[in-house]
């Protein structure tokens, strides 16, 4: 067999650099090295004009302006820097004036990204609702629009889940905030670049992308922010020499920005034939696993998914084992207990997921490369793993002996 | 999670797994003692079953484990520890023999308590069915 291993299974937590990007990068580590920022010499104006292309590539992308476009860290700062800036340019009341300064909705199954600087904001005095999606995990319109309140000043609904891969109804739920006049940020790591975007027709104020997870370098992304109906304003996190209009000062990383540009640049020209390779492949596993083996689900809404990601559950089986038992396929497992906290997902959790079930989740996502092949090899490891666990499994012969297993008094030790 | 070569064995090729009997039937059988412990939603549950001669001596030894790499080989080793034993021998086999014999890590421990707790329990409950006093 050609097949090497390990298979890389988990574009979700982050992609190869397209090997295109890379190229694009390498001569601004070197002969292109200037700081953009430099006005008085061609070093400078060879570094702006790259990060000035760059710009343009991701606006393209997404249907922006390329002057909505400020290039962060990533995800997880764009995510920060809209989530506090928003909710401090647009509160109803101040630190210490002993009044609610404002109502933010989100969501229990956001990433921590979104969900820490809420809790954050919460500490600070804002009022923050996190909807609970149905066990289909997506947001709706109607969820968010039971939410509002006379004083909701932000919504922030991430665009596809990162861990089901379930996408919510963002260009209605942006609609709606438009109607109310409430600024609306999503979280489209896992969404931009793999499926079509236009901030315009989806009614988006703010959103956040990250280059690792389309094939660009890590350690870079960008935020959108609207500049026109409505103009989003926001405070900035970190101060300083005034870059990126304001918003996001320091140095830029001009390598990573191009890269981000080159990769967003690709994206556009392949999502539309990766999407339907990638959806045939993502079936295959999922129809592979589902006829041969029982008690399995699909974690999810059966369509409203992204093509290259799903997430599957056995019960009967130990979630820790059953990566031991896949080792060769790089994966990500349901169940946090590798950390020795054993908690199960918190976001199968949030969707209703039993304990149980959560536990013994793989999440197996697929990338630019990743070959049918590969796919096979997968869902039979995956098949044959489950199958031995089963055998050594108490609970799988108690299940087949007809006794309900969630009946039984444990002894939690 | 780095696991030892030890763990990675009984893991791969675990021995005396199964049972000697359906729940129900090993339940009506006085030469078999059962101990199930731990819980699914701790991410760990083990069954250990032993077979006791008329002489008290443990015969013979089954596990079957849902649980991690630790859990399954601590319950492996358990079964071959506890064969050729007397019932009260089998007392004797403490977490912390497991821990050394398989070179278990800090956050593992509680693998070995199990099997500890698997191979009381299985033996109280042939106790029991036999009207032996402790
Ligand atoms: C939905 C989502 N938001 C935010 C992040 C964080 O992105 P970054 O690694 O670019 O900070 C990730 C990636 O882990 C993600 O999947």
């Amino acid at each position: 067999m050609t097949l090497k291993l390990p298979i890389y299974m988990d574009h979700a937590a982050t992609t190869p650099c397209d090997p295109r990007v890379v190229e694009a990068m390498l001569p601004y580590f070197t002969e292109k090295f200037g700081n953009p920022g430099s006005r008085n010499h061609s070093f400078g104006w060879e570094a702006e004009d790259a990060v000035d292309n760059a710009r343009r590539q991701v606006a393209s992308l997404i249907g922006a302006d390329r002057k909505e476009i400020i290039f962060t860290s990533g995800s997880t700062e764009s995510n920060n820097l809209a989530i506090k800036g928003a909710a401090n340019m647009y509160q109803k009341a101040g630190p210490g004036e002993g009044k609610p300064r404002g109502h933010i909705i989100t969501e229990i199954i956001e990433h921590k990204a979104v969900l820490d600087p809420c809790k954050r904001l919460e500490k600070e005095g804002f009022d923050v609702t996190y909807l609970e999606p149905g066990p289909d995990g997506v947001i709706t319109r109607a969820m968010v629009e039971s939410a509002m309140r006379d004083d909701t000043i932000l919504v922030t609904i991430m665009w596809a889940n990162n861990e089901i891969g379930v996408i919510s109804e963002i260009p209605e739920i942006g609609k709606l905030c438009h109607e109310k006049n409430v600024v609306f940020h999503t979280d489209a790591t896992q969404w931009v670049g793999k499926a079509p975007t236009d901030v315009n027709a989806d009614n988006i104020d703010l959103l956040s992308m990250s280059g690792h997870k389309i094939y660009g370098p890590k350690g870079v992304g960008a935020l959108y922010v609207r500049r026109r109906r409505p103009r989003i304003r926001l405070v900035a996190l970190q101060e300083g020499g005034g870059q990126e209009r304001g918003f996001r000062s320091g140095t830029l990383n001009v390598t990573g920005v191009v890269g981000l540009g080159k990769a967003c640049e690709l994206c556009a020209a392949e999502m539309d034939s990766e999407r339907d390779r990638l959806l045939a492949l993502r079936k295959k596993i999922e129809d592979k696993v589902v006829s041969e083996l029982d008690v399995v689900q699909v974690n999810g809404h059966p369509e409203r998914r992204m093509p290259h990601l799903t997430n599957i559950s056995f019960g009967f089986v130990e979630g820790e084992s059953l990566m031991m038992a896949t080792k060769e396929i790089a994966m990500s497992s349901g169940s946090a207990c590798t950390s020795a906290s054993l908690e199960p997902s918190y976001v199968l959790k949030g969707l209703g997921v039993g304990d149980d079930l959560a536990h013994s989740s793989l999440r197996i996502s697929l990338g630019r490369w990743t070959t049918e092949e590969e796919v096979d090899y997968a869902a039979d490891k995956i098949v044959e793993a489950v199958r031995k666990l089963r055998d050594l499994s108490p609970l799988y012969d108690m299940h087949k002996e007809g006794i309900d297993v969630s009946k039984i008094e444990w002894q939690a030790h | 999670m780095a696991y030892s070569d030890k763990v990675i064995q009984h893991y791969e090729k675990p021995n005396n797994v199964g049972n000697f009997g359906t729940t129900a039937e090993v339940k009506q059988r006085k030469d078999v003692g059962v101990g199930i412990v731990g819980a699914p939603e701790c991410g760990d549950v083990m069954q250990l079953q032993i077979k006791v001669d008329d002489q008290g001596n443990i015969e013979d030894a089954r596990f079957k484990c849902f649980g991690c790499g630790s859990a399954i080989a601590s319950s492996s080793l358990a079964t071959e520890w506890l064969k050729g034993r007397t019932v009260d021998e089998g007392l004797q086999i403490k977490n912390t023999q497991i821990v050394e014999e398989l070179s278990l890590p800090p956050v593992k421990i509680h693998c070995s308590v199990l099997a500890e707790d698997a191979i009381h329990a299985a033996i109280a409950d042939y106790k029991k069915k036999n009207g032996i006093e402790n």
